[in-house]
């Protein structure tokens, strides 16, 4: 990569998208597509980026769903396949939930560099997502220190 | 002003029930703002408050500027959400075996959970007035510190460097 990489950062609204947001840093000044389920997150994205003096990401938001509701699953699967297909990503950073782990499933499909940070909400055990993506995720990692294991997830901070 | 918000996943009718219950024999004195997801089967109805099911995340903001005590789920979001706007935040967890949730990560994050000023952790319904209590008198006492809005340095430095280089 000779230019910026192009990230995602993917988070269903709710707990999972204000812990990715506190780790913000890690992407300042990066050409950035921010992937969530709530249409209302776009206008505190453009507002964030233009205090802090980011360029104006994009933003997609996809349809909410929870694991028992099928057919809305079906569709933000669709909607985060096309996303990653139309935007191509170098790199999806994601804390969950089903949203995230789509993105990341499909990313890989493009060779996109994956990174996983289980929620820190998870503090006896990984979320099943979270276990089950973990051989698909170029770094995973866990926000508790006494879950994390030699072959991963790893630990290299939290959030709080 | 006191915010209750259950979030818009599921319904916490048990908090809801102890939060009106606490009103009615705390008197604190406080408008009470609730943002409650209803049960889909004989929801409870609070006697003391009104109750809204969906808040925009704009007006969700705007009333939690203003709450001088946030009560909620033991969900990160509201945690982290309330702690770095200085607000004083007392949770208490959902609980599977209510059917409140998938699994009990919530027990977890009030068990695992450092103490943080202006956290308040009940247990569950038994524990929650003492524990609003002591939330209500730290209210006029001393503003709660407020943690920075973004993670770690050391943690967000590794993340972009992996970002950029593919390494750790």
């Amino acid at each position: 990569m000779s230019s910026p990489p192009k990230l995602m950062v993917v988070a269903s609204a709710g707990g999972h998208w204000v812990q990715l947001m506190r780790l913000r840093k890690a992407w300042q000044g990066l050409p950035v597509i921010y992937l969530s389920t709530e249409p209302g997150l776009a206008d505190i994205v453009a507002s964030t980026a233009r205090a802090e003096g980011n360029p104006p990401p994009d933003f997609i938001s996809v349809t909410d769903a929870n694991l028992s509701e099928k057919r809305r699953l079906l569709r933000q699967l669709a909607e985060v396949f096309l996303a990653v297909l139309r935007h191509r990503p170098d790199v999806i950073i994601t804390t969950g939930a089903a949203p995230g782990y789509f993105a990341l499933r499909f990313g890989k499909l493009f060779g996109t560099r994956t990174i996983w940070i289980d929620s820190m909400a998870n503090a006896e055990e990984l979320s099943k997502s979270g276990q089950e993506v973990g051989k698909h995720a170029d770094l995973w990692l866990t926000q508790w220190e006494h879950l994390a294991r030699p072959g991963g997830p790893h630990y290299m901070g939290a959030v709080l | 002003m006191i915010f209750l918000t259950t979030g818009t996943q599921l319904p916490f009718d048990r908090l809801v029930r102890a939060v009106d219950d606490w009103v009615e024999t705390a008197r604190p004195g406080y408008e009470i703002v609730a943002q409650v997801l209803p049960a889909s089967r004989d929801p409870y109805r609070p006697r003391n408050f009104d109750a809204r099911e969906r808040l925009s995340p704009k007006d969700y903001a705007g009333i939690l500027d203003k709450a001088q005590l946030v009560i909620s789920h033991a969900g990160m979001g509201t945690i982290l959400t309330a702690l770095t706007r200085g607000k004083q935040i007392c949770v208490m967890p959902r609980q599977v075996k209510y059917n409140e949730h998938r699994n009990d990560h919530q027990l977890a994050t009030v068990e695992r959970l450092k103490d943080y000023p202006g956290l308040f952790k009940a247990r569950d319904e038994h524990d929650l007035p003492a524990r609003l209590d002591a939330a209500m008198r730290s209210i006029g006492s001393s503003r709660p510190e407020a943690i920075g809005l973004f993670a770690d340095a050391g943690f967000t430095d590794s993340l972009r460097n992996f970002i950029l280089t593919g390494r750790t």
